[in-house]
């Protein structure tokens, strides 16, 4: 099943299918290491809901929901 | 002398590594015309010494941020001996993605394996030597916390720098190597240097490499059309970036099993985050540790401890004189502790610099002058022009230091981060991100670390929004001007709360900056939300030794910055006031025919829209002086008060009762100056508002002038402060004296907002289209 980053529930589990987005983020996101075949677990959501933090290639990162929502994601599990 | 460049990402313990290698000798300047540090320093222990240079830290090559740009040119144009490039090795992916790129310029590389040693506790291992035969470098394990290995460090990269390397890629491996094979013997024929480096950032699209090979671009255009892709059409930068993931995780992943990649990423942060990020108690906590340590660093009343038990003053306990002074030595050291309540280690730290260290060299030496048969003008201009301004410079540092260090323990630790990560969506609303609020409060301390802090922040724009509403939240220079003012209304008037007009004031400087980096994100300064992609790095104790080097960084920074333009502009300021226009030396008591004087006195119907101008009278210009006074830093504001006031007194042969104009808290002297001037309760709140929202002290324009580099940017920011002090200001005093004017301010207001949604809209119809 296919799902955008930001569309996760916190302890779901993922690959990177797709990354889109303007120039500056997509690039950006790609140098984070979040790249078609990575996997990606969704970890947790700042107080306020946005931004979110993930673990991607052993480590820990946080992007806002608007740039998780560039990137499409395969389910697993 | 050779070079070596140290590069690596953000917290990979390159700045350990540098402190290890360089001891004391590191000094810091800035990059030619870019705001970000750049620090050298000597390592002496290899056979001849060798300079070491900084890098900021980063993930990538990429065109897109400061940092990135800087690296890249630096590593490609001023082509050091040998680049040291510090790996994670808990973080092995990530960290050789900027290593596969390093690898692919014309430059002797050696890789520094970093944190071997948490590896190797964990139980895990990594094959250095498959990594050194791969990617065809040296590579050499080292601690730098523990600093093991540096020497064998050093000595590779030494050996590395007497040979030429020339440039290698990972992606030869991948679909596109004949692609970029082509464009490098392109490259190579019209003799551009770095011929694969820039062979891969053009196939990338890279716009700084697009621009600087204008002329290859059709011809690669063409070998591109023959390419094609079956996940991704014709993103050569998706490509590009996905075959190095892909070469990293197919040779070194497997060297760190996976488990223990979970084992790390879980124990490191898990625990620590739970509680700091915590869905309901993140903000809370986050507020506790940030007012536990403005109160550490600035309370007079340690953890309430004086109001708790309504502890005894040192006067109740007889230990002063009947002049106020105390008894002995003793006293006078109990002094900068206790005083009815036991001060926060702040302010006794700030105490004993100022009363015991600073307060007596300078006494010390004034007396030297003084009992010299030097004129009394030379007298004056050192004791009260150069002297003073140095003391009152000096006599923030203790102050300003430990704010700093803590703030650095939040940084060190990995906190900082986090900060950003729970307040991201409230800055958001602002055209800000969650980093732009450290500068912000840090501002409430001293609008100078505050400003340089601004470094952490990417983007252009944001940063130079922030910069300029930092000098609004109100530093600790500005509070005397407020108990100051606000005192004497409450004294003279007999209206109003002084904690509250006080309380009001910070507020008003909040609302301020929250308008202003509004209306500057949808006017000249608008731009896009900046991108919030961050690593949050895995907590950590923060280094003694790197808490100490960041300290030392920031002193020296401060000396030279009281030594220069602080000093120049007290010296200045001190002969306009104490000289008349035909040259006449004149004393403290007659500053009102001073130069200062005249020229105040002229500019004072200036002021008339915001109730200390024309209206006054002709000692209205006080005001105004004071107010000038205040540009060179804000203490002057008060010391000028009790200045003026005496002579005031004198000219106008006020009856001032009991009133002590001396007094070091100055509201007697505020008292006297309404006395004289019949100045209205508006116009004194709008006196304050003036003074906190104009041009901070010399030391604070002098720093975002530093770091905003562009001289248009600067001098902009210059207007946008003047600008809008002279607003609010105005706004105060008219709506204070006549209230319906609130109606004509909101009418304003709403037009201007209606003006700049309609400007912004067309813009937006026009690029539609």
């Amino acid at each position: 099943m296919e799902k955008t980053l930001d569309e996760f529930e916190i302890g779901d589990v993922g690959v990177v299918r797709r990354v889109g987005g303007e120039g500056k983020i997509k690039r950006r996101l790609f140098d984070m290491g979040i790249t078609p075949g990575a996997e990606v677990l969704m970890r947790k959501r700042a107080p306020l809901g946005d931004p979110i933090e993930i673990t991607i290639r052993g480590y820990e990162l946080t992007l806002r929901k608007s740039e998780a929502a560039c990137v499409t994601m395969e389910v697993k599990g | 002398m050779k070079r070596f460049a140290l590069a690596g990402n953000p917290n990979c313990g390159k700045t350990t590594l540098f402190n290890g290698l360089t001891g004391s000798t590191a000094h810091v300047g800035n990059w030619p015309g870019v705001t970000v540090d750049k620090r050298d320093g000597v390592y002496k222990k290899t056979p001849e010494p060798v300079a070491i240079v900084d890098l900021p830290g980063i993930y990538s090559l990429s065109p897109y941020t400061p940092e990135e740009v800087i690296a890249r040119n630096y590593i490609l144009d001023e082509k050091p001996d040998c680049v040291i490039n510090i790996v994670d090795a808990t973080n092995l992916e990530r960290n050789l993605y900027l290593t596969t790129q390093i690898l692919e310029i014309d430059v002797p590389m050696v890789i520094a394996l970093n944190m071997m040693d948490e590896v190797e506790k964990a139980g895990d291992k990594i094959d250095a030597e498959l990594l050194s035969s791969r990617l065809g470098v040296p590579v050499v394990k080292i601690s730098a916390l523990k600093e093991n290995g540096l020497k064998d460090l050093m000595e590779t990269a030494y050996a590395s720098s007497m040979k030429e390397r020339v440039g290698k890629t990972v992606l030869e491996e991948s679909s596109l190597a004949h692609l970029i094979g082509d464009v490098r013997i392109a490259l190579k024929g019209q003799g551009v240097k770095d011929p694969l480096f820039h062979a891969v950032k053009l196939v990338e699209n890279d716009s700084i490499e697009v621009e600087m090979h204008k002329e290859t671009v059709p011809m690669i255009d063409e070998f591109k059309a023959t390419f094609e892709d079956d996940i991704f059409g014709d993103d050569f930068e998706a490509l590009v970036a996905d075959a190095r993931y892909k070469y990293i995780s197919e040779y070194f992943a497997p060297a760190l099993s996976k488990k223990m990649r979970e084992k790390f990423a879980m124990s490191r942060s898990d625990k620590a985050d739970k509680v700091l990020t915590h869905k309901v108690w993140g903000i809370p906590i986050f507020l506790v540790i940030l007012f536990a340590i403005f109160h550490l660093t600035f309370s007079e009343d340690f953890l309430y401890l004086g109001a708790i038990f309504k502890l005894p003053t040192l006067e109740d306990l007889g230990l002063l004189t009947e002049d106020g002074d105390p008894i002995n030595y003793g006293v006078r050291l109990l002094a900068c502790i206790y005083d009815g309540a036991v001060f926060s280690p702040g302010v006794i730290i700030n105490n004993i610099w100022n009363d015991m260290l600073v307060g007596e060299l300078f006494g010390w030496l004034g007396g030297l002058v003084e009992s010299s048969s030097m004129a009394p003008w030379a007298v004056g201009l050192i004791n009260n022009g150069i002297f003073e301004g140095i003391a009152s410079v000096f006599s923030f540092l203790p102050q300003i230091l430990v704010l700093f260090l803590f703030f650095s323990i939040l940084e060190d630790s990995g906190y900082m981060a986090r900060i950003a990560f729970i307040l991201d969506r409230m800055f958001r609303r602002f055209g800000l991100s969650g980093r732009a609020f450290m500068p912000m409060i840090m501002g409430f301390g001293c609008s100078v670390p505050a400003m340089i802090n601004t470094r952490t922040l990417a983007d252009d724009k944001e940063r130079t929004a922030t910069v300029r509403v930092i000098p609004f939240f109100s530093c600790g220079a500005k509070l005397p001007i407020l108990t100051a003012v606000a005192g004497a209304i409450v004294a003279y008037f007999g209206i109003g709360n002084a904690d509250v007009i006080t309380f009001g004031m910070y507020l008003l400087g909040i609302v301020t900056a929250i308008v202003a980096v509004l209306l500057m994100r949808s006017t000249t300064l608008k731009g896009e939300t900046p991108p919030f992609i961050m690593e949050l790095p895995a907590y950590h104790a923060p280094q003694f030794k790197n808490l100490m080097a960041h300290l030392w960084d920031k002193t020296k920074h401060f000396v030279k910055k009281a030594f220069t333009i602080i000093l120049a502009s007290t010296i200045v300021i001190w002969f306009l006031t104490h000289f008349s226009f035909n040259w006449h030396f004149l004393e403290d008591e007659a500053i009102n025919e001073s130069i200062l004087a005249g020229i105040s006195q002229l500019v004072q119907p200036l002021f008339t829209p915001l109730g200390f101008g024309s209206q006054l009278g002709q000692y209205g210009w006080v005001f105004v002086v004071a107010a000038v006074a205040g540009l060179i830093a804000k203490e002057n504001v008060i010391a000028t008060f009790a200045t003026l006031a005496s002579c005031l007194v004198a000219m106008a042969n006020l009856n001032i009762g009991g009133l002590d104009l001396a007094a070091e808290e100055g509201i007697d002297a505020v008292q006297a100056m309404i006395l004289a001037t019949g100045i209205s309760v508006p116009a004194l709140i709008a006196f304050i508002a003036f003074n906190m929202t104009t041009i901070p002290c010399f030391a604070a324009v002098g720093t975002a002038k530093a770091e905003l580099g562009d001289k248009k940017r600067f001098n902009g920011t210059l207007i946008f402060w003047i600008a809008s002090s002279y607003v609010i200001s105005a706004m105060v005093y008219t709506i204070g004296s006549w209230w319906w004017t609130t109606f004509i301010w909101a009418a304003v207001a709403a037009a201007v907002t209606c003006f700049i949604i309609f400007r912004n809209k067309r813009g937006v119809k026009i690029k539609a289209v």
